[in-house]
């Protein structure tokens, strides 16, 4: 009798799943560690600009985010027209000063001077409103800034 | 009394709820870090001051129209050469005397700016000026410093500048003396400091 007794009934058994959920857990605990909540949903198109000369922006909670661009497809009954958006909604360009106050109120007093502006505008914008949002910038004394672009050729914002 | 075995909890759900976990995460996360150009903006100034005099060659001039258009120092031209000129202008060390520059390898054209801490670029645009322009105008104009910087810094110290800034910013990693690093990036800044200035755009 032979010790590798062949199988009765000559089929294969069954893969044991039973680490199948481990592997889960460490797909899970991955995506947990290296990704962040999303704290807003877009309303404006945004297509960044390229750039190759960037910094990047270390500490998120030190951060206000200021968007522009279109509206969405999903909200084209706002117009066609570039918008800004501040936290969750539409908002106007004077609304701006009201925005960083808030953000700095809600901050540690410590940290107050360290926030910076980061601008995530839509490559189509044109500039009028982006002087407007700094020129609310300026005299909100919120004067770091970062304007948020992907990394690329700058060359094909051109194109 | 005889011992009963606790039944074994069938764990054959477990994946389920895990995949359920991961794709609600995979969802509601994003991976990307944020990073882009920093700039500072100017703070306004209430009381009306006279700008310092400033000599007109020490000055180059960037216009960007609505059409995405270059318009440097009274000529047309195409965005990819910006770079090149504007070195060639912050290099040109045309100046003499206490003005003269021993760092500059620039060709000395006394009709462009005598020294890198004279030499002011100016950048003005039009309300219509497409944002995607406008950024691309001044990437190439913070890699023409960056360029300049790390020449220096690697005649100077042997290595380039921006890797410098990036120790200086994760200075828990950094191997060396904090303290020299910080006065070497303040010495090549002082070489070729940054001075962009923006006019409001025209209406």
């Amino acid at each position: 009798m032979s010790k590798f007794k062949k199988n009765k009934d000559g089929d294969i058994p069954a893969i044991s799943t039973a680490s199948l959920p481990d592997i889960v857990f460490m797909l899970l605990f991955f995506f947990m560690v290296v990704t962040v909540l999303r704290d807003t949903s877009l309303k404006v198109q945004q297509k960044l600009p390229y750039a190759d000369q960037v910094e990047k922006l270390e500490k998120k909670n030190l951060v206000m985010y200021i968007y522009a661009g279109k509206p969405a497809k999903r909200y084209e009954q706002y117009g066609n027209e570039a918008k800004i958006q501040l936290n969750d909604k539409f908002a106007d360009v004077k609304e701006i000063k009201q925005f960083i106050f808030e953000e700095r109120q809600s901050k540690r007093e410590e940290l107050r001077d360290k926030l910076i502006t980061a601008l995530k505008v839509d490559e189509e914008t044109n500039m009028g409103l982006v002087s407007d949002i700094k020129q609310e910038l300026r005299e909100a004394e919120a004067l770091k800034i970062n304007y948020t672009t992907r990394e690329g050729s700058p060359l094909k914002n051109v194109e | 009394m005889a011992k009963r075995k606790a039944p074994e909890v069938n764990a054959g759900s477990m994946a389920d709820i895990a995949f359920l976990l991961l794709i609600f995460f995979l969802v509601t996360t994003t991976i990307e870090t944020d990073s882009g150009i920093s700039r500072k903006l100017p703070p306004i100034n209430d009381e009306e001051e006279d700008p310092p005099p400033l000599k007109e060659k020490n000055i180059f001039i960037v216009l960007v129209n609505g059409n995405g258009d270059l318009l440097v120092e009274d000529e047309k031209m195409e965005i990819k050469n910006l770079k090149d000129e504007a070195k060639r202008f912050l290099d040109n060390g045309g100046g003499s005397g206490d003005e003269a520059c021993n760092y500059c390898q620039g060709p000395g054209d006394p009709k462009s700016s005598d020294n890198p801490i004279k030499a002011v670029i100016s950048l003005q645009n039009d309300r219509l000026t497409d944002y995607g322009v406008y950024i691309t105008v001044q990437n190439e104009l913070v890699k023409a410093y960056n360029e300049l910087r790390n020449r220096e810094a690697n005649r100077l110290y042997g290595r380039d500048f921006t890797g410098m800034v990036k120790d200086y910013k994760n200075k828990a990693d950094y191997q060396g003396d904090i303290e020299k690093l910080k006065e070497r990036i303040g010495r090549i800044k002082d070489m070729f400091p940054q001075k962009l200035s923006e006019a409001e755009p025209k209406r």
